[in-house]
């Protein structure tokens, strides 16, 4: 399939990759969701959820809704503000895709109506093919979110959840506004400052000091590898797309005349040509194992991180009661409902630190073995693109 | 062998000399090159005992540009001593540049002879066999290398100087194998010289490397770092170039200036070449003077073959250059791409570290080993990019200017035999005119005088007319040459860039095969 004169044949290679995952997370039959259709609008993409499920609070046991971004967002921060979540990572939201890019990209395509020189032809290919690429990244991210809440214990039995897949309507989620937005902002603003101060506190367990520390450097490690490989994946389409030009310069003096030269000029032509699509391969390659696989681990390690901090200020609480509780029977004014509001806390943190740690475990376990799928897979195409050049190559 | 025969005056004796040809006759009748041939083959098959299909070095010994007319060569001979005329530009070398410079075909059977003069009969003295030797081999073996720039002096005056080896086995030269120190300005000013005295007649000298103010001003100022490193080799590879082009091209290769330039130890300063010196900026001048000239002469073209080449060089020229850019631009992404990967490779690494599940670590570290590895080789590609396939359309597309040069000389020897013409119409008209007049005291030394000149003006006429002819034969031959030249050139470097693409790839099938267990190994 690899250096074809076809369209985009990335999407086979997803179907397997996604299927795989399919079968890494979801476990039993009680609840199975997938994606079975993406459509692309102008400055949207629409996706069919569709849902197999044998438990009773549904009216069908198959059936399927159209879903958008903002329907997954609203989904995921439902997830965040439910206190009773808060023990446990939740599944980063798939980021929204940058329509305005792929948007003018679009609008080039179109423009190139009518006589098309070769080197322009190829070159609206690709476009087309980054375009196809980048709608399989946002199809990839929107269905790992799926797949990781419906195959948590706990967020699969989230009546949210079972609505977004239930109700055939739109959920009237319109984008948020700026008011809350600005909430939000002001939400994180004060988690960052708290996270200051919270994560002051030395933890009495030995493994969350040990993850917090871990997770924080992991994290930061991550996003700069993940920006590094950003960069070195866009040199090396550079690359892919110089091919392109001196491959047409190259088929432009293979065309004056019919002189041995002239064939000889038109050969290596050719094969600029089919190099030029095997490192536009690698180039894609690189981006979807590597890149995105980075990317992904990003948003996860904020999300555990998240999750560290919710439980630093629930034991902040705890203690805050605590120091309440003793200040109270010191004055042995409102003793009963200190000793309640102690109690709550003290179950919270409790809850949380158990949930949090299976949580982590469970991260390190996906963690790796994504790492190692991935990897090889990247090994397995480098060679195999590496190998196909080779053979190309003798003239 | 008549080596030491003197050459005879010119002119007078000449009739004497067409006996000695009854025997040497048929070696030159048999060796006409028929310019119109197709350029792969440039023997005509009627050649007989001669084996000049084996050597690939560039245009055999016979290929002189003798046509039917033998007695071509004689009244060549006698251009020479006109060529020596003020017309000529008056930079020339003394010494090794003798008062008649050989240009024509009698020289290119010279090299066995020591460094005398040689002229036309002398040829005809010479054995089939000799011809044959040389034919088979030894005329063009000679291999030049340009190598260990030193810096010399300090400051602003400092310059680079390269050691020059030249190994061969011509006897024209002193010893079989020897070298000299020469620096940036020696180069220029021997294609000076050359380009002085071939281009105007129809030869393609090969351009020497351009200068460059800044790269030169980092190197005297003593900047250490790697962008004045790879200057100095960009230009030590240039200049190699250029000399392995010049001595191919058979005419070139007897001048004595070059001759002088690979052999003698001192040299004498060419000043001429100084960027910004009076002789520069004149020839900035004349330069632009002559484009002018190129726009507004009209020639009859009475040749298609000129006009055919002239549009074909025109077009080569165009997707030259925009391949060229082309190449450039990968060279540059190849660079970042190298950078990327290695800025890559450090986090990696990082990552690696503070990943704490041991296997997965492990493997990180492995895979910024590779990286590391594969940017390696992504420098070392691009420098193939660069000093193979780039520096070689750079090369072409001045050798296409040199070559635009030689057809905008033949107009302007067009030119001047038309404005001969023109003046000698005149003078005719006067003479004319003279005839019918009514003054008879002056008129006698009127007449006598116009008479003078008609006389001398018929002269220029035909002198015009044959250098128009002697230039159009000069070009056709050396197009010839330079296509077959371009076509060996192109498919060595491409094929050889190619291998360079292939390696890179069987490396990283390396790389990546040794990383594929330490992935899978993760557990």
């Amino acid at each position: 399939q690899e250096g074809s004169d076809d369209g985009p044949d990335f999407l086979s290679e997803e179907d397997r990759g996604l299927r795989q995952i399919n079968v890494d997370l979801q476990t039993d039959a009680a609840l199975q969701v997938d994606i079975s259709d993406a459509l692309s609008e102008r400055d949207k993409v629409k996706f069919t959820v569709h849902t197999k499920s044998s438990l009773p609070n549904f009216k069908q046991n198959e059936f399927s809704v159209v879903r958008q971004h903002e329907e997954f967002i609203w989904l995921h921060d439902s997830f965040v503000e439910n206190e009773d979540y808060a023990g446990y990572i939740i599944p980063p939201a798939p980021p929204r895709p940058d329509f305005d890019a792929s948007r003018e990209k679009l609008q080039k395509l179109g423009e190139g109506e009518g006589s098309m020189t070769k080197e322009e032809f190829t070159k609206m290919k690709q476009e087309l093919e980054a375009y196809v690429d980048f709608i399989a990244t946002c199809f990839f991210n929107t269905y790992l979110f799926l797949c990781r809440v419906a195959a948590h214990p706990i967020l699969r039995k989230d009546l949210n959840f079972h609505v977004f897949l239930e109700y055939n309507q739109d959920l009237s989620v319109r984008g948020k506004n700026k008011k809350e937005k600005l909430e939000d902002f002001f939400k994180n603003m004060v988690k960052s400052a708290d996270g200051v101060i919270v994560s002051g506190v030395k933890d009495v367990d030995d493994f969350f000091e040990h993850e917090r520390t871990f997770l924080v450097e992991y994290h930061n490690r991550v996003k700069d590898a993940s920006a590094k490989s950003d960069k070195m994946t866009r040199s090396h389409k550079s690359v892919a797309d110089d091919y392109n030009r001196i491959g047409s310069s190259l088929y432009a003096l293979g065309t004056q005349d019919s002189t041995d030269i002239c064939k000889f000029f038109l050969k290596v032509s050719e094969l600029f040509d089919k190099t030029r699509k095997i490192e536009a391969r690698v180039s894609a390659d690189e981006d979807l194992k590597l890149s995105d696989l980075l990317k992904y681990y990003l948003r996860e390690s904020q999300a555990a991180k998240d999750l560290l901090y919710r439980r630093s200020r629930s034991l902040v609480d705890y203690e805050n009661a605590n120091k309440a509780l003793d200040k109270a029977r010191a004055k042995n004014k409102d003793v009963l409902q200190a000793e309640t509001t102690q109690q709550i806390c003290c179950q919270k943190f409790e809850k949380i630190s158990e949930s949090a740690k299976q949580e982590l475990i469970d991260f390190k376990t996906r963690r790796v073995a994504a790492f190692r799928k991935n990897l090889v897979e990247l090994a397995e195409l480098e060679l195999k693109h590496a190998k196909v050049i080779v053979i190309l190559s003798c003239l | 062998m008549a080596a030491e025969r003197e050459p005879p005056p010119l002119g007078e004796t000449r009739p004497t000399d067409f006996e000695e040809l009854e025997d040497g006759e048929d070696l030159f009748t048999s060796t006409v090159s028929t310019l119109e041939s197709s350029p792969s083959s440039p023997e005509p098959a009627s050649l007989p005992a001669e084996d000049l299909s084996t050597n690939s070095s560039g245009p055999k010994p016979a290929e002189i540009m003798l046509d039917d007319d033998r007695e071509d060569l004689f009244a060549e001979a006698t251009e020479e001593v006109s060529l020596d005329s003020p017309e000529r530009n008056p930079i020339l070398s003394p010494e090794p540049t003798p008062a008649i410079t050989p240009v024509t075909p009698t020289t290119l059977v010279a090299p066995r002879m020591e460094s005398k003069n040689v002229t036309a009969p002398v040829i005809f003295d010479r054995s089939r066999e000799e011809i044959e030797e040389e034919a088979n081999g030894d005329l063009f073996d000679i291999e030049i290398n340009v190598s260990d720039p030193e810096k010399v002096g300090d400051g602003m005056n400092a310059y680079m100087a390269y050691r020059v080896t030249t190994k061969t086995s011509l006897s024209m030269f002193h010893k079989n194998e020897f070298s000299v120190k020469r620096r940036f300005s020696d180069f220029l000013g021997l294609h000076s010289k050359l380009a002085t005295k071939y281009m105007h007649i129809g030869y393609i000298v090969p351009p020497a490397p351009e200068k460059s103010i800044v790269g030169m001003t980092k190197v005297k100022v003593g900047k250490e770092d790697s962008s004045s490193t790879e200057f100095v080799e960009k230009r030590r590879a240039a200049l190699e170039r250029y000399l392995q082009r010049t001595v191919k091209h058979p005419t070139l290769l007897q001048d004595p200036d070059l001759r002088q330039f690979l052999e003698s130890s001192e040299l004498p300063r060419a000043v001429n070449t100084q960027a910004l010196s009076g002789a520069g900026i004149l020839r900035m001048v004349n330069k632009a003077a002559d484009a002018v000239n190129k726009m507004t002469i009209k020639m009859n073209e009475s040749d298609a073959w000129f006009e055919e080449k002239q549009q074909q060089f025109e077009n080569l020229d165009q997707q030259l250059r925009k391949l060229h850019a082309s190449v450039e631009a990968l060279v540059c992404h190849r660079k970042e791409l190298s950078a990327n990967t290695a800025a890559f490779a450090k986090s990696a690494a990082m990552l690696g570290n503070s990943e704490d599940h041991t296997a997965l670590s492990r493997a990180l570290s492995q895979l910024a080993e590779v990286e590391e590895k594969i940017d390696q080789l992504h420098q070392e590609q691009a420098f193939a990019d660069f000093y193979l396939f780039s520096e070689l359309l750079g090369d072409y597309i001045r050798l296409i200017a040199a070559v635009k040069g030689v057809f905008d000389h033949r107009m302007k020897c067009w030119q001047k035999w038309q404005d001969a013409q023109v003046t000698l119409q005149k003078k005719r008209e006067a003479e004319a005119k003279l005839q019918l007049a009514n003054k008879p005291d002056k008129l006698q030394q009127a007449k006598d005088e116009i008479k003078e000149e008609i006389e001398e003006w018929e002269t220029k006429v035909q002198q015009g007319e044959k250098d128009f002819e002697q230039i159009s034969k000069t070009i056709r031959k050396e197009v010839g040459r330079f296509e077959k030249e371009r076509v060996k050139d192109f498919k060595t470097v491409i094929i050889e860039y190619l291998e360079s693409l292939v390696q890179t790839q069987q490396q990283l099938i390396k790389y990546w095969e040794a990383f594929l267990p330490e992935a899978k190994a993760i557990a």
